[in-house]
């Protein structure tokens, strides 16, 4: 693997629509795979411990473990579409997991927010996916790799590019879309550390990564992925100054890193790969213990509110030497991970082939920021003078601390021994990233340098920052209003906007009266058959004389008389009996012209349907005339424009010699194949067995719904 | 529910004749006009008749199985007689054949099971919205 390699399984899915069930290895699958995993192993334990005695630990097993096969298979898969199932899948168990608290409605709230948020990507996703598989002729990933030039020069380039940006910008989190990760802090603790820090937001920078070398390193690439990174870098710093929870502080740092992640996937150069790769590794690292000691401190003391901690160091000196440690990598101070990253950062931004300065600048702010940030979450609640809280703090069970403690030692540990990770690692994943073999060299110390002096101003800076929050909180306050215009507020606007225009459909549509439905279904059904009629065959009137012999004509008449007794009747019952008749005639129509099938069945239902009928008729009202003459020729005219249109179709049907060669087929083959004499019975329950299933399960789904109106309705007359 | 000596008296001779009849209906209809589907509607018919002499629930007691799971278990019959083929690694519903002619039944297979399953489903829903709509 470390040689450039990459490795390939595939199992036929559905071999019909191209799709298989294929998983490819290289350096970049491998990193987030191993991410995944490790982390995972280390939350689950930590889950272990922080929801104790939980009454549904068992579910959030299930739904973790979910997320977990579904999060491995986005990065591991080879086929697009395989990947967007299992892309769907992490955005579901997401949302399992947000709403794992699902008696509060915050908590539902913010599920729901994420998942249409991210599922509305994930179906411009798919769109991008579909279209993208089109122009390069396969959907394998390993083939699509080494056809860039051809999709880069198409026509549908663009389209393809923002369809697959607007799914991976939802997913990452990326301003406009940013709102939807601070909402998720719903979730348990363990589940914001793993999906919304760790793994599950980290999906759109993989996606991004994983189709640079077949979108990348063209101008609206580079603009658009630059543009957007910059500015979710920023909005997320800023926004998560002015924070007092620690998981919302944390949520929005995180937001700031996928934009810092983007912004230099946009650079696109070796340089910016190498620290798009490093830095995605220590934000993991550090950011999921933090979120895991945000955990343990609310564990232990009730609150996550910063004003409210401080001085815990004392009571839990192992959680606290962790924060300490991951808070230092946060800041990128050396001689941590962190440090190494963000020097890498600073060079990419600076060597950055367009606005090196601008963005470089842009860069500084946030960071500084981070810094800020850092002490925020570290500094604050764990040294200085003690606070009182909710419930005295202690230590928390080893499960917990474990976590932490190892997220932070392996920054310290990589951070001394750089070489345990650029060769192994980093090379690999910039080489698949970059479709060219690298060589990655890291090191702690590179001399006293720009980009090192830069550092050091950032960290003052960054103090500075710190020490002047209390004037940071007065402008939030200030500003609260502008946040009252902010994205949160055009999901907000655009949900309550659906859900006006469903009521509006079901105020139009859903009348509650028969009678309208009737006309509706009826209405459509004309329409639809008189289009079709004119527009790709024309009417057609007789071909034939009406040569009909006696008793034909008997059933004729004696169907026409029964129907229009039927309509002029003055009582129900009569109008039912008239119907009967009608359909008897049909009937007999059937066994005239050799249906004998149909002639049975046609009887038995008419019967049926007359007990039907006379048992609703039982419990009416007595029959008035309430319609006026208004309604009633409305009436007449529907009824008249569908017996005119279905006589037309029949004639217009018949009227040409069948051409068809599946009933010869099924003629000659109902013997042979399926061992039948009569033909109609063999294509029901042999040839068509499918349909009749299908038809079989509607009429159980609809026996059933009937059921349960009734039964419904007798249950609120007896109260 | 209707007061009849005639057809309470009728009903008890019609009721056998009318299962037989949806039965024969049922076999023969491989090979003759009939089937599983119109077998089901003269079975429930039958029912239905005597639901109408000797009111719903003496009906549903005679039947000794409730309409809906009639119903369940057509469906299931359909669904299963689909899946033996899956065993012998043929396509869902292939029709299978038992060689030999049994006797009153004729050529047995799974089509004939699936058409088993329809008739189930079909008597199971009429008689389940007669008897609903009888009952209340």
């Amino acid at each position: 693997m470390s040689g450039g390699e990459a490795i390939g399984l595939c199992y036929p899915w559905v071999p019909s629509l191209g799709v298989t069930l294929s998983f490819y290895l290289d350096g970049l699958s491998l990193l987030f795979a191993l991410l995944i995993c490790g982390i995972g192993a280390l939350v689950l334990i930590y889950s272990s411990g922080y929801l104790k005695g939980h009454r549904h630990l068992g579910r959030f097993y299930a739904f973790i473990l979910l997320f977990m096969a579904s999060m491995l298979g986005t990065v591991l898969a080879d086929n697009l579409l395989t990947l967007f199932v299992f892309w769907e899948l992490t955005s579901f168990s997401s949302y399992l997991l947000i709403g794992f608290e699902h008696g509060r409605e915050a908590s539902r709230k913010a599920a729901l927010q994420a998942l249409l948020v991210t599922g509305a990507g994930g179906l411009a996703l798919l769109a991008g996916f579909l279209m993208l598989g089109r122009i390069g002729g396969s959907l394998e990933l390993s083939v699509l790799l080494g056809q860039g030039e051809l999709i880069r020069a198409h026509l549908l380039y663009l389209p393809v590019l923002i369809l697959v940006l607007a799914g991976a910008f939802t997913k990452s989190a990326q301003f406009p879309f940013h709102f939807w990760l601070p909402s998720a802090m719903e979730a348990p603790t363990p589940v914001s550390a793993y999906l919304h820090s760790a793994t599950m937001v980290k999906a759109g920078v993989y996606l991004l990564a994983r189709l640079s070398p077949v979108l990348g390193g063209t101008e609206a690439w580079h603009c658009l992925l630059t543009v957007t990174g910059g500015i979710t870098m920023l909005t997320g710093a800023v926004l998560a100054v002015v924070q007092t929870d620690l998981k919302r502080i944390l949520a929005y740092s995180t937001v700031s890193a996928l934009g810092t992640l983007t912004l230099l996937l946009g650079l696109g150069t070796t340089q910016a790969v190498k620290a798009a790769a490093v830095y995605l590794l220590v934000h993991a690292l550090y950011k999921g213990a933090l979120f895991l000691i945000a955990g343990a401190v609310d564990h232990a003391t009730g609150t996550r509110n910063v004003a409210e901690l401080g001085g815990l160091g004392r009571a839990m000196p192992i959680v606290a030497a962790a924060a300490a440690l991951a808070a230092l990598s946060m800041a990128g101070l050396p001689p941590l991970l962190g440090f190494i990253a963000k020097e890498l950062v600073y060079e990419a931004k600076l060597q950055a082939p367009q606005a090196a300065w601008l963005i470089a600048a842009a860069g500084v702010l946030a960071n500084i920021l981070a810094v800020a940030l850092a002490a925020m979450v570290s500094l604050g609640p764990f040294f200085g003078t003690k606070k009182q809280t909710l419930s005295e703090p202690h230590e928390v069970a080893p499960t917990i601390w474990l976590g932490p403690v190892v997220l932070a030692g392996l920054g310290l540990l990589m951070g001394l021994f750089p070489a345990l990770l650029d060769r192994p690692l980093i090379a690999p994943l910039v080489s698949a990233v970059r479709a060219e073999p690298t060589v990655v060299e890291l090191a702690l110390w590179h001399g006293v340098n720009p980009v090192l002096l830069l550092s050091l101003c950032t960290v003052l800076a960054g103090v500075a920052v710190y020490a002047g929050r209390p004037g940071l909180y007065r402008a939030a306050g200030r500003c609260r209003t502008l946040a009252g215009w902010g994205p949160a507020s055009w999901y907000d606007l655009a949900l309550a906007g659906m859900l006006r225009s469903a009521q509006l459909q079901t105020r139009i549509l859903q009348s509650g009266y028969l009678r309208y439905y009737l006309m509706t279904v009826l209405g459509a059904a004309f329409l639809l058959v008189f289009y079709t009629l004119v527009a790709k065959s024309g009417f057609r009137g007789m071909t034939g004389g009406a040569e009909a012999l006696f008793h034909e004509w008997v059933i004729a008449v004696m169907i026409l008389v029964a129907a229009l007794f039927a309509v002029s009747a003055r009582s129900r019952l009569a109008s039912v009996a008239a119907l009967g008749v009608v359909g008897y005639g049909v009937a007999l129509v059937y066994i005239l012209f050799g249906a004998p099938d149909l002639a049975m069945t046609q009887f038995c239902v008419e019967t049926l349907s007359i007990i039907l009928f006379v048992l609703v008729l039982y419990r009416l009202p007595r029959f008035t005339t309430l319609s006026g003459g208004r309604a009633r020729s409305r009436d007449i005219l529907v009824a008249l424009a569908n017996g005119g249109i279905m006589t037309t179709l029949v004639l217009t049907a018949t009227s040409e010699p069948v051409q068809s060669r599946i009933g010869r087929f099924f003629a000659q083959n109902a013997l042979v194949q399926a061992h039948g004499h009569n033909v109609v019975n063999v294509i029901l329950v042999d040839f068509r067995g499918l349909d009749t299933l299908g038809e079989i399960t509607v009429l159980a789904v609809a026996s059933l719904g009937v059921y349960m109106l009734l039964k419904g309705r007798a249950g609120k007359e007896d109260k | 529910m209707i007061r009849s000596l005639i057809l309470s008296i009728a009903v008890r001779i019609l009721l056998p004749l009318l299962l037989l009849f949806s039965l024969f209906l049922l076999l023969r209809g491989h090979n003759e006009p009939g089937g599983g589907f119109v077998g089901g509607l003269v079975a429930a018919s039958g029912f239905a008749l005597y639901a109408l002499a000797h009111g719903a629930s003496t009906a549903q007691l005679k039947m000794h199985i409730e309409p809906h799971t009639l119903v369940a278990v057509g469906l299931l019959t359909a669904v299963g007689s689909g899946l033996f083929s899956l065993v012998t690694g043929r396509p869902f519903m292939t029709g299978l054949w038992y060689g030999q002619r049994l006797p009153v039944i004729g050529k047995a297979g799974t089509p004939l099971l699936f058409d088993t399953g329809v008739f189930l489903v079909v008597m199971g829903m009429a008689l389940l919205i007669v008897f609903s709509l009888m009952e209340e």
